[in-house]
């Protein structure tokens, strides 16, 4: 069962929410694709680490070669080429490795070459394998990290794997819960909150993934979130208080389902009411 | 000496366009003849990139210099590569651009911008 955590914005408790969901099902894949910053694995601390880098093609100009047709120029959608004074210029940053200049070019004169843009590492903590992405300091997009992170990991049908999402709505958010079998939204109660989640909302029903919310900081009187979710008829899985335990445990890089009885017993009631949720999600497909 | 300015309509008398890579057209002018030409910027609708494909568009005009009131990283490292001097347009027409320019009141470029990229 893929899992993926999300939120409209960061700070909210998507680390929180999917790193402790990962730890209290014992036997559990956690995926951090919040490649920009990944934190989860500052609170599982993940032994035997193994370290893979991720690389990407670039196009490699062989100058004795080219006769300047440009075709390569001409056929980049993204402009990553510029053919000036007898000279190729290629901008790595805006080439989105596609392979189509090396292929067209009639003269053979490119090439592709690996550019290495970051790393994954995989290491475990108490049953849980701990895989995450880092994306190089200056790189531009951690989507190829992304990529590889989840095509490492196809989905066991009876295994749980938490996709720990970038913050956001966009491209990398939208790559990070493709194939996600399960959307968890995290909001905050306020206002603010609301915007975000509105945001991630119109994502999951755009790509048709089922959700539902999880309040963190949680106040007990009415709230934006609340009422938000009460509207648009939204499922609340969970309420995660406003604590200072909690707070505490967190900021001091613990577990607090691995530490604090009544967070094991409150994330562990939100596995089984996602799983539930799944379930009778695969049952609604089937029957559409 | 050969001008090129990025233009929103094909006149003369219009302002310069506030944006390089982007504007619909490059008024490509000729400080010796006097001639204009309108050249369409197929760059404008790209999704990324349009400074690098608007440099190479406008490189094919032999062109001296650019008027624009900004310019990106990348474009800037595309026309210093074709030995294109860059000079900061001052609010107004395309025409009154050119008449600066050939006072010499019309500043070198120098501050170059990282670009409007991300948001994906």
């Amino acid at each position: 069962m893929k899992i993926a955590v999300l939120s409209g914005k960061g700070g909210t408790g998507k680390t929180l929410v999917s790193v402790n969901l990962a730890a209290v099902a014992k036997t559990a894949t956690y995926i951090d694709c919040d490649v920009e910053e990944p934190n989860g694995y500052l609170f599982f601390k993940p032994k035997n680490t193994q370290k893979q880098p991720v690389a990407v093609k670039i196009p490699k100009w062989n100058a004795e070669l080219c006769n300047g047709c440009r075709e390569c120029v001409e056929f980049c959608k993204f402009n990553a080429l510029a053919y000036i004074k007898d000279k190729l210029f290629i901008f790595d940053e805006v080439c989105h490795s596609c392979g189509g200049c090396s292929l067209l070019c009639p003269q053979k004169a490119l090439t592709e070459e690996n550019k290495v843009i970051g790393n994954i590492e995989k290491g475990s903590s108490d049953g849980v394998t701990v895989h995450t992405g880092i994306l190089n300091i200056g790189e531009v997009s951690g989507i190829p990290i992304i990529k590889l992170l989840l095509s490492n990991n196809p989905t066991q049908k009876e295994d749980w794997t938490l996709i720990d999402c970038p913050p956001g709505s966009a491209c990398s958010v939208m790559e990070s819960i493709q194939g996600a079998d399960y959307c968890v939204l995290v909001a905050e109660p306020t206002l603010f909150g609301v915007h975000n989640l509105q945001m991630v909302y119109e994502l999951v029903q755009l790509l048709d993934v089922p959700y539902g919310v999880v309040i963190n900081k949680s106040i007990d009187s009415e709230n934006p979130a609340e009422t938000f979710c009460r509207d648009k008829k939204i499922k609340i899985l969970s309420r995660i208080p406003f604590d200072h335990i909690l707070a505490e445990l967190n900021s001091n890089g613990e577990i607090a389902v691995r530490t604090d009885e009544t967070y094991r017993a409150m994330f562990s009631d939100l596995l089984k009411t996602i799983q539930k949720e799944v379930h009778s999600e695969t049952i609604a497909h089937s029957e559409r | 000496m050969k001008l090129a300015i990025p233009v929103d309509e094909k006149n003369i008398e219009a302002p310069v366009s506030e944006s390089f890579g982007r504007a619909p057209f490059f008024l490509i002018y000729n400080t010796d003849t006097q001639e204009n030409t309108f050249v369409d910027n197929a760059a404008a609708a790209s999704s990324g990139g349009a400074g690098i494909k608007a440099v190479q568009i406008i490189v094919d005009y032999a062109i001296h210099a650019l008027l624009t009131p900004r310019c990106g990283q990348n474009a800037a490292d595309v026309l210093k590569a074709a030995d294109i001097q860059i000079y900061q347009s001052m609010p107004g027409s395309a025409k009154a651009n050119i008449e600066a320019f050939e006072d010499n009141r019309l500043p070198i470029l120098d501050e170059i911008h990282a670009g409007f990229h991300g948001g994906h």
